[in-house]
């Protein structure tokens, strides 16, 4: 049965989000490292589902869910914002954002170096992220 | 969660950063390193030993500093990040483009070394 976690629309609350995926990580024997690095890219795509897709409206829920297979840890993030493709996203090169002192644009860079699987899809009233990680469950 | 102090010691301004550096809390960290790049300098000494989190919003506040730390010649030395925050710093390779020492003693090292 997989973990649930309804994520309040809010940036301020997003370590809310974390120590609870953090918890569950780490009942599953998942390293201190590779928690925090997982921790990282799913704080990533929910800021960006809060900042971006919901323009931080209180009242749009984003749903996660956590389920454990014996190579790894699968998220499942649904929103009801706008819906906005990480995977198709290209991100701009880093001597790019550097050059341009840019503050953001490194989030979903992150998301995708850290995680070996990402699916989005969306209808039309939601869209939904996918992310796995292959994990070494520690003994 | 952040907290953020800044002391001047010696020839250097210290920032001391503790807690999460994140989407709600960078913004902080911005201010008290832009403060510090206007008003202080050229000695900044950045200490990370509290910190216990940084996501891409945290990083992208150090990212935007590279260029004016370089091309104003300012002597930026971050240290003691723990573990797994320094890892996130390689993910993306800034470990390389910022200067990372291990502990105070080292930064202090560092920095007179110049």
């Amino acid at each position: 049965m997989p973990y649930k976690f309804d994520i309040p629309s809010s940036k301020n609350k997003l370590r809310l989000m974390r120590k609870y995926v953090s918890d569950v990580l780490v009942e599953h024997h998942v390293s201190d490292i590779e928690t925090n690095m997982i921790v990282l890219a799913v704080d990533e795509v929910c800021a960006n589902i809060i900042i971006h897709g919901h323009q931080q409206k209180g009242s749009h829920k984003v749903s996660l869910s956590i389920d454990f297979n014996k190579e790894g840890v699968a998220f499942e993030i649904i929103d009801y914002g706008h819906a906005f493709d990480i995977v198709s996203y290209k991100a701009p090169a880093i001597e790019e954002l550097i050059k341009n002192k840019h503050k953001g644009g490194i989030g979903i860079m992150l998301v995708k170096k850290i995680m070996d699987e990402i699916h989005f899809s969306s209808s039309s009233d939601h869209n939904k992220l996918k992310l796995f990680k292959r994990v070494t469950f520690e003994s | 969660m952040i907290e953020i102090n800044k002391i001047t010691e010696n020839n250097y301004l210290l920032i001391t950063v503790s807690g999460e550096a994140d989407a709600s809390s960078s913004i902080h960290l911005d201010k008290a390193i832009r403060e510090a790049m206007d008003e202080n300098g050229p000695n900044i000494l950045v200490d990370c030993t509290q910190l216990e989190y940084i996501s891409s919003a945290g990083l992208g506040v150090f990212m935007s500093y590279i260029g004016e730390i370089s091309n104003r010649s300012i002597n930026f030395i971050i240290f003691g990040l723990s573990e797994k925050v320094l890892k996130v710093f390689g993910i993306l390779g800034l470990d390389q483009l910022l200067t990372i020492k291990a502990d105070k003693e080292e930064a202090k090292a560092a920095l007179n070394a110049v």
